[in-house]
């Protein structure tokens, strides 16, 4: 039977614009997890994330030739066709869904992938730690 | 016996709380709702929420009805002489051209033009703690923003009260639609929609098809005209069966349209930011150049054009999980209104107590005996004193005037309080026996007499 573990706090990794307005996170290791989480770890999550946006996002041939065609047929090929930037993001929504089972949900938490939250924040929700208590 | 929509509840679930299991059963009876029906902002949505358009649809049925009516009249008039005298292919090209413009303005309208969806109660209140609230003395709280370094410049991310975060740069909150719209370059009503990240191709590619086709129509109908007014026939009635009033004056606009997006697009710039002179070079230094131009005109073209196309971020088609209430607006707006409403009040006593303050600090020189033995509401007139030392009384009683017309309705409203009043606002001392005489009480302060001061 599952039991709803109760929410403790959430923690938000607010957006990063040094760079533009380029979706990226910033890689402060915020305090509330440090009992939880090694930093390097939760550093080397959110810059892989970052990493993928940028990939993303990315100005070059092939985001063009999509742009161009799209343009060519009156925008009627993104009916069928599936974008570049779509495809990253299921990439993704894998990639945190991956990290939640092997590492964040051992320990008690749980990230919620951005694009849920508009691409504001990466939401991480840390749960009550049982473990005390068994 | 009928089949009955009811059926059993599972005991399992009866683990878990018994709102959750009520809601279990409520499922059952009721269809699952999606996002799109509970959105917070202005919009209207069609066919199940793939399409949205903005609430004030504006004039886009007239848009679409323009041009429908102009094409008509084309391929009804002219097309017919121009196939016969010219080629056929002038009206495979204008209808070509038409498709492609009908097209760009309906993706225009019914694309999300890159809306960001408000914050969740979690997320505000995180914002919240982050901000410093220390100034709750002061009876206005001051604008909260951020100062961010972007490409080595400071811009300011301002928070937006609707939507209870702070906004990305270049992101603006379209009053029209109650929406932060990514990219925010202008609401459009002839597209009946925002115009920002999303759809701002389209918009663009709308407005040069759309020149193309206007300046397209105009030559043939010119060429029209001519041939037949050189065949002899009426050059009056050729005039009223083809469409060229309409072209006529829209021709200019829409080619003014199309050079001025034609350099935004160049600078990468937005028409808010035009506007608002954000980058502008007669401001200060070189450092407020554009900080997100590529200052390229071939990237700065490719990117805003022919860039990845960036998802919607509302998903209009999720399904609401039923335990859910309606999101950010209840609890937001209990929180917002008791701040708001004390603070205006708190503002306007406030600020009328300030500028009754400044008024008595003026009048009054230094040294002067400030009080009067009893608390007097005392208001002058502004009387025109003949006397000589009204020179420097005069510029009182202009000070005096504009906190007269002020005066009345504080003398009223706190008619008992300021009988028995120790607010040094409410007390005025006039050293100088000429305005002592000048002066005299308003409202119902009679009965306390007037005390001549010395």
């Amino acid at each position: 039977m599952r039991q709803q573990a109760a929410i403790a706090a959430k923690v938000f990794i607010q957006r990063d614009y040094t760079n533009g307005t380029v979706c990226q996170f910033q890689t402060k290791f915020p305090s509330e997890l440090e009992t939880r989480i090694d930093k390097q770890q939760f550093e080397e999550t959110v810059r892989t994330l970052n990493n993928l946006y940028a990939e993303a996002e990315k100005l070059g041939s092939q985001s063009y030739i999509e742009g161009c065609m799209a343009c060519l047929t009156a925008y009627t090929i993104f009916l069928c066709m599936e974008t570049h930037y779509e495809k990253v993001l299921k990439k993704i929504a894998k990639y945190i869904q991956e990290q939640n089972e092997k590492i964040y949900a051992p320990r008690g938490l749980l990230l919620t992938d951005p694009i849920e939250r508009g691409l504001r924040v990466i939401e991480v929700t840390i749960f009550e730690d049982r473990s005390l208590t068994r | 016996m009928k089949n009955c929509e009811y059926q059993q509840i599972d005991p399992r679930a009866l683990a878990v709380s018994p709102a959750s299991a009520e809601s279990d059963a409520g499922k059952r009876a009721q269809r699952p709702r999606r996002k799109w029906e509970v959105f917070p902002g202005k919009n209207r949505f069609f066919f199940d929420g793939r399409l949205i358009l903005a609430g004030q649809s504006g004039v886009l049925p007239l848009t679409l009805g323009l041009i429908v009516v102009t094409c008509g009249l084309f391929f009804a008039f002219d097309c017919p002489f121009l196939v016969e005298h010219l080629t056929v292919f002038i009206p495979v090209i204008g209808g070509v051209l038409f498709l492609f413009v009908i097209l760009s303005l309906l993706r225009t309208s019914f694309t999300d033009p890159g809306i960001l969806p408000r914050a969740t109660p979690d997320e505000a209140a995180d914002i919240e703690k982050q901000i410093d609230t220390s100034g709750s003395s002061t009876y206005r709280p001051p604008p909260r923003t951020k100062e961010v370094l972007i490409n080595q410049q400071v811009v300011k991310l301002k928070y937006c009260f609707t939507c209870k975060t702070f906004r990305p740069p270049r992101t603006s909150h379209c009053s029209l639609c109650d929406n932060c719209v990514e990219r925010f370059d202008h609401h459009c009503p002839w597209v009946g929609n925002c115009v920002g990240k999303r759809n701002y191709r389209f918009f663009y590619s709308f407005i040069v098809s759309l020149s193309f086709l206007t300046s397209f129509i105009f030559g043939c109908v010119i060429t029209h005209i001519t041939l037949r007014s050189q065949s002899g026939q009426s050059l009056i009635q050729a005039i009223q069966e083809s469409p060229l009033v309409i072209c006529f004056f829209s021709i200019w606009s829409i080619l003014g349209l199309s050079g001025f997006h034609t350099y935004l697009v160049a600078s990468n710039l937005t028409t808010n930011e035009d506007i608002k002179g954000s980058w502008s070079s007669k401001r200060a230094s070189e450092e407020s150049g554009n900080p997100y131009s590529y200052n390229s005109i071939i990237t700065n073209c490719c990117v805003t054009l022919c860039g990845p196309m960036p998802p919607s971020l509302i998903d209009r088609r999720g399904l609401l999980p039923l335990d859910e209430t309606l999101p950010v607006a209840s609890t937001s707006e209990i929180e917002l209104p008791p701040f708001v409403a004390k603070n205006d009040a708190h503002m306007c006593t406030q600020s009328t107590k300030d500028a009754l303050e400044r008024a008595v600090h003026e009048l009054c020189p230094p040294g002067s005996p400030k009080t009067t033995p009893l608390g007097l509401e005392v208001c002058s007139r502004a009387a025109p004193s003949p006397e000589p030392s009204a020179a420097a009384g005069c510029s009182r009683q202009q000070a005096l005037q504009p906190m007269a017309a002020s005066c009345p309705p504080f003398s009223r409203s706190n008619k008992r309080d300021s009988l028995h009043s120790t607010n040094p606002a409410f007390r005025l001392a006039f050293p100088s026996p000429s305005l002592s005489r000048a002066t005299f009480i308003i409202g119902n302060a009679t009965d306390v007499g007037f005390l001549p001061l010395p």
